[in-house]
């Protein structure tokens, strides 16, 4: 045992081969009640042409193989529930349980999209009180809750500004994206219709705001922001960037990734930005779930409001809510139906647990960034010497000298019990180490980390080997990446019949 | 690798040579080296006119993709089908059965304003110093 | 705040560590004048019960205590308790997108289960790990065949979900693509007549859902060969995956979006769902979305891996196919959980009840003076009836006995403000649907 790892020991984990290799004909795990009508004969009811025979493959095990199968798989993943996630523009945040029980209470999660709107008071209760929560988190004038996830509220923000934008005659041709920004933000500019220039950060990683004055022209729709940037820094000319904008007739657009440094201590709506989105998932603790669900509420300034996404929450008279499909001027629907109601639950969970108090933990997540880079200083090299925010970016370049990179190091942190930080990102770093601890790690859990850092920093100079191929401690070694993508097996086939094989 | 005298390069790191009025383009062994293993390669289709200076095609690593930009204007006659499913030649023969498309060219005169072989090594050879700096 | 975890002592000591007076001077690099001095003015903080009870009292002002005969896109049926146990395992539930594959392989493995899953489902050959829902789905699979196709028209169905078409509408606006409708029949179905007038070789996709929005069950043979001999995409949307228990797959679609809510999803007022494409294996390198794949570790052991990344937002930046980077990867997972448990007799037992129960609730009603069949096709769980009054006036005398009616069609059809789409499940007891044809009765004797 390594004793310089402290916070992970090893110990057995089920092996488990894919639920279809266990299945028997006969078992089962699920049984229906009795039919209390006629059984209709599907042969006549749908005719031959319409049938189908049984889906072949499909698994058949019992419960119990059910659950262990599902259980033993968990057991090869990583969680917050299990400790630090220092993914970097991320936001792994403690995900309450009590949001988890409140999105399956019966009247919330049996809720039908098409029952009558007064039967569904409650739920568009929930949606005005959480409108209502994030206007005042964004200092923003209206909200739409539809958009699925943080870039699908990127695609609604930027449809926003085309829309109004054409309705005062010219929708304009380009977007600027800082070079520091999400990859998404390139991505969704393009299938909004707008061409991408890129933007260079100034030597202390904010934007230039100098070159930004001759980059505004007439042609210019939006600025698309990340605030604090991917560097974790404010960017502290916001205010003159939102004017240089402005008086071109141009609209600052905020990603929310980052709201976390932000939410209690300052309002973007204050700072000129025109619209943004929030990824509940991140700064409104709703689980990941391993990639989803989300959902990327839109907050605008009240020139953006006449095209937001129907259908349109209204407060109609004696406080009766309802949901307006019709508006002349609006983008459309981006999604059927009402959001990911079920996640904006558990956001509105969240933000009531703190109430204002939420202050407080914006407060611990910075004060958790800088403490980490208050120890790591040195022993990593940080590229960008501006205060940190909620995340601090270091870079490899000392580490490099030995061969070990940015994913060797954290990889490594795996063995140390932890999950890596952002190896991918900002792109304006060499070699990026991007960590964001997040108010919910204590001091001891800092510490921890802080220790496997420097540790795995030490093996860097006088063991990399064992950095450059770790893990070491895991199930599966590093996998074979390039063969996935050369030929891809993206679905289990059965094997030849044991009794073809046999003939 | 040696690259071969009789082939003109580009800034971008594709190769060009001319046989007649046929030439086959490829990427250069320092292109898939800094590509790591390529997994895709995206070609064009017969027939299909190739700009200077424009992409054409994208080689894919495992985390990258990489734009394949035409050293001269042409028509392409054929594309390389191996690639399809043994993208590794890219890797293991760049200058050969790596090759990706040959095409009729428009101006033959446009390669003298290419890389010979000694111009290209020099080139490289700069660009490693600068990374290492 | 029971949150979060420190005590006073310990944050006065990191700021010491850090060589910070206050925690204000942490955020130094915010201008003075934009701090807030003021608290937000939000409800709260409220202690564990207080935040239940709120949701208890909200929960309150909704529909329990009423039996819904609506589906239209979004269907009740039974879920295991099972499936809510595994995806509330913290290391499902609280684990990011499994880009580290090491500490990530029970999400891998469970995706790669569910893309097979899909496939068996669609008798298609390729799925992706989940797209947001259905009709960002649809949208998706419609921007995939413009990319594989290079056109830019598209005949959709009227008889596709409104909702979709909406979304669909709303991408097109931006991308150049022109969506046309196809009406349908008077049987309910496409008028595969009016797909083959307007098919030319700039089509890049023909999109009907089956069971249609209308219930009925579409023929795919002749639609799939009328795209086909002009080169457009056969698109092929399915809103109600049970149906799939005992629907022929549409193995001639080129692509297939479904809506995955019926495998264990609760309605849940809308979402969040999981959106599935599935397609053929030539087709994935233009398919948006995560993918599973499986391979070998450096000893030779199976694993999986996120795979064809180069597809997405993160590496090809603004040459993406989708600016789409989360996937509904713990709806995928119940779905994936919940259709292990039906199995393969348990699924085409569910579907063969939703058939009973509705072809059961069609008789019931037809018994009913002036009420009339709609569109004479086969149908799964769901029908349209024709009554002599408006649906919406109708409804609302159900609503007296407790009973949510079925959906009033006239909303996105104007020319149908007298048919109903009428949902029945496995879920619904015979004696409501007894229950629910009685009180049609009574409200159609009604005086006017």
């Amino acid at each position: 045992m390594n004793k310089k790892i402290k916070k992970a020991s090893r110990h057995t984990s089920q092996n488990e081969g894919l639920i279809f290799e266990k299945s028997s004909p006969g078992k089962r795990a699920f049984e229906l009640p009795p039919l209390d009508v006629p059984a209709a004969d599907p042969a006549k009811a749908l005719g031959v042409n319409h049938r189908r025979a049984g889906i072949e493959g499909f698994p058949e095990v019992s419960e119990i193989e059910v659950l262990r199968h599902f259980t033993r798989l968990s057991t090869w993943n990583y969680a917050i529930d299990l400790g630090m996630y220092p993914l970097g523009s991320c936001t792994m945040k403690y995900n309450p349980r009590v949001n988890e029980f409140v999105a399956r209470l019966d009247g919330i999660a049996t809720e039908h999209p098409y029952q009558p709107q007064e039967l569904s008071q409650g739920c568009l209760k929930i949606m005005r009180l959480l409108e209502k929560c994030l206007l005042e988190i964004t200092g923003m004038d209206a909200i739409t809750l539809q958009p699925a996830a943080g870039a699908h509220g990127e695609m609604t923000g930027l449809m926003l500004i085309r829309a109004y934008l054409e309705k005062l005659g010219n929708p304009r041709k380009k977007v600027l994206i800082p070079d520091s920004a999400h990859g998404t933000n390139p991505a969704t500019a393009v299938i909004a219709g707008y061409e991408v220039e890129n933007i260079k950060s100034e030597s202390h990683g904010q934007i230039d705001v100098d070159k930004l004055r001759d980059l505004v022209t007439g042609d210019v729709a939006a600025l698309m922001i990340t605030n604090p940037s991917t560097l974790g820094i404010f960017e502290q000319r916001i205010p003159e960037i939102a004017e240089i904008l402005h008086a071109k007739g141009a609209l600052l657009y905020m990603d929310g990734a980052n709201m976390n440094a932000l939410t209690g201590v300052t309002r973007p709506g204050d700072l000129g930005v025109d619209l943004m989105h929030l990824n509940l998932h991140k700064t409104f603790s709703t689980p990941h779930g391993g990639g989803g669900p989300g959902a990327g509420p839109v907050a605008m300034k009240k020139i953006l409001e006449p095209f937001r996404p129907v259908p349109i929450l209204v407060e109609k008279e004696g406080g009766r809510l309802a949901l307006e499909p019709v508006r002349p001027d609006s983008i459309g629907r981006v999604k059927a139906f009402s959001g990911n109601f079920g996640v904006l639950v558990r956001a509105l969970a969240y933000i009531l647990a703190y109430g204002p108090g939420v202050r407080q933990a914006t407060e611990d997540a910075v004060l958790n960034a800088n403490y980490i880079r208050k120890h790591l200083e040195g022993v990593y090299e940080l590229p960008y010497s501006l205060p940190s925010m909620h995340e601090v970016v270091f870079s490899d370049a000392i580490q490099k000298k030995n061969g070990v990179s940015t994913m060797d190091i954290a990889k490594r942190l795996i063995d140390y019990g932890f999950h890596p930080y952002t190896t991918a990102f900002p792109l304006i770093v060499a070699g990026a180490m991007m960590i964001e601890p997040t108010e919910s790690e204590s001091k001891e859990e800092c510490d921890l980390f802080i220790d496997a850092m420097k540790s795995i920093a030490v093996e860097a100079a006088t063991t990399p080997e064992i950095v450059k191929t770790a893990p070491h401690t895991t199930r599966v070694r590093r996998l074979d990446e390039v063969g996935a993508a050369r030929k891809p097996v993206l679905r289990w086939k059965p094997a030849v019949p044991r009794s073809e094989a046999a003939d | 690798m040696a690259y071969p005298k009789n082939y003109r390069y580009t800034k971008e790191h594709e190769w060009i040579s001319v046989d007649g009025p046929l030439a086959t383009i490829g990427i250069t062994d320092y292109a898939q080296h800094e590509l790591g293993d390529v997994v895709f390669v995206e070609l064009p289709k017969p027939g299909a006119k190739l700009e200077t200076g424009k992409s054409f095609g994208t080689v894919e690593s495992v985390k990258a993709v990489s734009e394949i930009y035409a050293p001269a204007a042409g028509e392409v006659i054929e594309s390389n089908a191996e690639l399809q499913n043994t993208p590794e030649k890219i890797n293991t023969d760049p200058h050969s059965s790596g090759w990706l498309v040959k095409v009729r060219l428009t101006n033959a005169a446009e390669l003298n304003g290419l890389m010979d072989a000694p111009a290209y090594e020099a080139y490289i050879a700069a660009k490693s110093t600068e990374a290492s700096a | 705040m029971r949150y979060l975890p420190k005590s006073p002592a310990e944050r006065q000591e990191m700021l010491a560590a850090i060589g910070a007076k206050s925690i204000g001077q942490l955020f130094s690099g915010i201008p003075e004048r934009f701090r807030l001095r003021e608290a937000l003015k939000i409800p709260g903080p409220y202690s564990e019960a207080e935040v239940i009870q709120y949701f208890k009292d909200r929960a309150a002002e909704n529909s329990n205590g009423y039996t819904s005969f609506l589906g239209a896109g979004v269907y009740n049926h039974l879920r295991s308790v099972v499936t809510d146990a595994i995806i509330q395992r913290g290391e499902f539930l609280t684990s990011y997108t499994p880009y580290q594959a090491e500490i990530t392989q029970g999400t891998l493995q469970a995706i790669f289960e569910f893309q097979t899953l899909m496939c068996q489902l669609t008798g298609q050959e390729v799925a992706n790990a989940s797209m947001y829902d259905g009709s960002t789905a649809m949208t998706e699979t419609v921007l995939m065949a413009e990319r594989l196709t290079d056109r830019q028209r598209v005949l959709v169905a009227r008889s596709v979900h409104p909702e979709y078409r909406e979304v669909l509408k709303t991408y097109a606006k931006n991308s150049g693509l022109r969506v046309e409708e196809i009406p349908y029949t008077a049987r309910g179905t496409v008028d595969a007549k009016a797909v083959q007038a307007a098919l030319k070789d700039d089509v890049a996709a023909v999109v009907v859902q089956s069971p249609n929005f209308f219930g009925v069950i579409e023929s795919y043979a002749p639609l799939a060969e009328f795209a086909h001999a002009s080169g457009a995409m056969f698109v092929v949307v399915v809103t109600e995956g049970v149906s799939l228990g005992l629907l022929r797959p549409p193995a001639e679609a080129d692509i297939v979006a479904m809506e995955g809510q019926s495998f264990g999803l609760p309605p849940s007022y809308g979402g969040p769902f999981a959106g599935v494409i599935a397609s053929r294996d030539k087709y994935v390198r233009q398919m948006p979305g995560r993918l599973s794949g499986q391979t070998t570790d450096s000893e030779g052991q199976r694993g999986f891996v996120l795979t064809l990344a180069t597809r997405e937002q993160h590496i090809r930046r603004e040459k993406a196919t989708s600016n789409i980077c989360t996937n509904q990867a713990l709806c995928a997972l119940a779905a994936t959980v919940h259709l292990t448990l039906l199995g393969k007799e348990g699924l085409r037992e569910m579907a063969e009840q939703n058939l009973s129960k509705a072809q059961f609730a069609l008789s019931e009603l037809l018994k009913i003076p002036g009420v009339r069949r709609a569109f004479d096709e086969p149908f799964f769980n769901e029908f349209t009836i024709e009554l002599p009054r408006s649906v919406k006036i109708l409804n609302s005398h159900l609503l007296r006995d407790k009973i949510i009616g079925p959906l009033a069609l006239g909303t996105a059809y104007p020319e149908l403000t007298k048919h109903a789409l009428v949902c029945v499940t496995e879920t619904t007891p015979r004696a409501e649907i007894e229950r629910f044809a009685c009180a049609l009765k009574h409200a159609l004797e009604r005086p006017v």
